[in-house]
């Protein structure tokens, strides 16, 4: 008797599980994976609105010789291989000063170097931007201390302009990925590090052989974010340099915009490169967490 | 060891501090290096509201912003909560593949959003600001990782006690997870808030402009004027710089929940 009951009940259950995650799960579905497809389709037609017609590869193979797209490509990953390892270095080091037990102040040095975070990104690209303008703080800076005879056009000129955007990306998300790693940091027993200090480990040593092993987990999700990230780079673009000079700092996402809304919209080419950044970032995190798993 | 963090927090607070003192100063000021805050506050707030329609953007964000952290809390939870609690294989299998989801860019899918939606008529409205980003595959991930600390005697006992299943998520889930629900809205408001591209694409009329939007708009002439600039991202700053500071231990508490 007792049996059947058991079973429609948590069929019941069952049946509450599906209505409590149906709107999450359904809105996922229209808002990301339709798109998805429907941009998929879109990559192999031309044209505009209702006059598009397929076109078979064609995008596909005209963004091989768009040397802008191809440039917006190496733009991305150069700030991918330059930026993302030296922010997440950077982060794992402060996060543990900061997780020292005796370490003064420790509060007020976790709100100060977290507090870029509470920028908006176009905030603090306009923040960037004015710090590094031809009349900005800092030409007036480095002219009045003699480095500079006249103010360096920073954002005009191909490299310095890459530059001031990585300068920019480290500002703002080192302190976003030091509170994740200090958070991963709570779940270690300081008991562990207070042991190294007495067998005479050294700081160093600590940090390789304990912190980085112990927070991998961490650092592999805070990579994965971060390379998504980085790869999917527009707002900075935007509003820093202005894809500038000559689309020389210019993203991917950025480009695509401009194809799609800036210039004559051409939503099929512009379907096609994106999907393009798709791939880019699933084979990434694929291997990041291949990566991941190896050294377990 | 204290001069590296004095030199990192120094980096970290100043173009924050030349903000604010931008924003207080003419702008031949800002540009001769003065860093005190001067006394042009008000000349600035009356140029930036002559030139750009900042009242209704900031209006705007914050309509946009609210609603969309409600409802994205109010889905993405109960989202959450069904798969954790009532998880079986083919759930679990949906979770999977939701996760997936987390890999799509949002250029892959903004293109035909925007046809799907001009279509609609939700260019230029609220519904348009939201629907893409209500539900989203790391809030989901959030809510089931502590619906795993919710105990299940606890659960047991409420049904004895005749209460029905979606009053024990509002009744005993929510109020137990607060500092989860805390963390959420933190970075859901802040997202919202921020966007930047989305509403780029879809906010097309002046009057449904956001604040990102509106600061942007600022940089477009040939001259930049300092102080007024640096006043509308002073404004821009504010909403979450104080989100941020009210939810900022309950955020750390949060997040340590979601990466154990």
């Amino acid at each position: 008797m007792s049996k059947p009951k058991k079973m429609t009940l948590s069929r019941k259950h069952n049946l509450t599980g599906w209505v409590f995650l149906m709107p999450g799960a359904l809105l996922i579905l229209l808002m990301s994976f339709v798109p998805m497809f429907r941009a998929l389709l879109l990559s192999f037609k031309t044209g505009v609105g209702a006059a598009m017609k397929s076109c078979g590869i064609l995008n596909y193979t005209r963004m091989f010789q768009d040397t802008v797209f191809i440039q917006s490509i190496k733009n991305t990953f150069f700030y991918l291989i330059i930026q993302v390892p030296i922010m997440l270095i950077f982060a794992l080091i402060l996060a543990s000063i900061l997780n020292n037990k005796n370490l003064k102040f420790k509060g007020l040095f976790r709100t100060m170097i977290f507090l870029p975070c509470a920028t908006s990104l176009v905030a603090y690209a306009v923040i960037f931007r004015s710090l590094f303008a031809n009349n900005g703080i800092i030409n007036l800076l480095l002219v009045k201390l003699g480095i500079l005879n006249q103010p360096y056009a920073f954002l005009t000129n191909v490299w310095s302009a890459r530059i001031v955007i990585i300068i920019a990306l480290l500002w703002r998300w080192t302190g976003y990925n030091m509170v994740f790693y200090l958070s991963g940091l709570q779940n270690i027993e300081y008991s562990i590090y207070e042991a190294a200090k007495i067998d005479g480990a050294s700081a160093v040593q600590t940090f390789f052989r304990i912190t980085v092993p112990l927070l991998k987990p961490t650092i592999l999700l805070t990579a994965i974010m971060s390379t998504n990230g980085t790869l999917q780079l527009f707002d900075e673009s935007v509003n820093l340099t202005d894809g500038g000079p000559a689309n020389a700092s210019i993203t991917m996402s950025h480009y695509i915009y401009n194809m799609s809304f800036k210039y004559v919209p051409n939503f099929g080419y512009a379907a096609a490169m994106s999907f393009l950044i798709l791939i880019l970032v699933a084979i990434l995190a694929f291997l990041q967490m291949k990566v991941g798993d190896k050294r377990d | 060891m204290y001069v590296f963090l004095i030199i990192v927090s120094f980096i970290s607070v100043f173009p924050l501090y030349w903000m604010v003192s931008a924003a207080t100063n003419k702008s031949a000021e800002v540009i001769s290096g003065r860093l005190i805050p001067g006394t042009y506050f008000a000349e600035n707030l009356k140029n930036l509201l002559a030139n750009q329609n900042v009242g209704g953007a900031f209006v705007n964000s914050v309509k946009y912003s609210v609603i969309l952290t409600l409802v994205s809390l109010v889905v993405s939870s109960l989202a959450g909560y069904g798969f954790e609690i009532y998880h079986d294989k083919v759930k679990d299998a949906v979770m999977s593949v939701i996760l997936l989801a987390m890999m799509v860019p949002f250029v892959a899918t903004m293109i035909p959003l925007f046809q799907m939606f001009s279509t609609a008529g939700w260019l230029n409205t609220t519904i348009g600001f939201i629907l893409p980003t209500i539900s989203t595959p790391f809030l989901i991930m959030m809510f089931r990782q502590s619906a795993r600390s919710f105990p299940h005697d606890i659960m047991e006992a409420a049904r004895i006690d005749g209460l029905s299943e979606i009053r024990i998520f509002f009744q005993m889930f929510i109020p137990t997870m607060r500092s989860t629900y805390a963390a959420a809205m933190t970075i859901t408001f802040m997202n919202a808030w921020n966007s930047y591209l989305w509403p780029k694409v879809i906010m097309t009329d002046a009057t449904s402009q956001t604040m990102p939007m509106v600061v942007a708009n600022l940089t477009q002439g040939y001259v930049t004027d300092y102080g007024m600039l640096m006043l509308a991202v002073l404004i821009c700053t504010l909403p979450t710089a104080i989100v941020f500071f009210c939810l900022q231990n309950a955020f750390a508490e949060g997040i340590t929940g979601a990466v154990k």
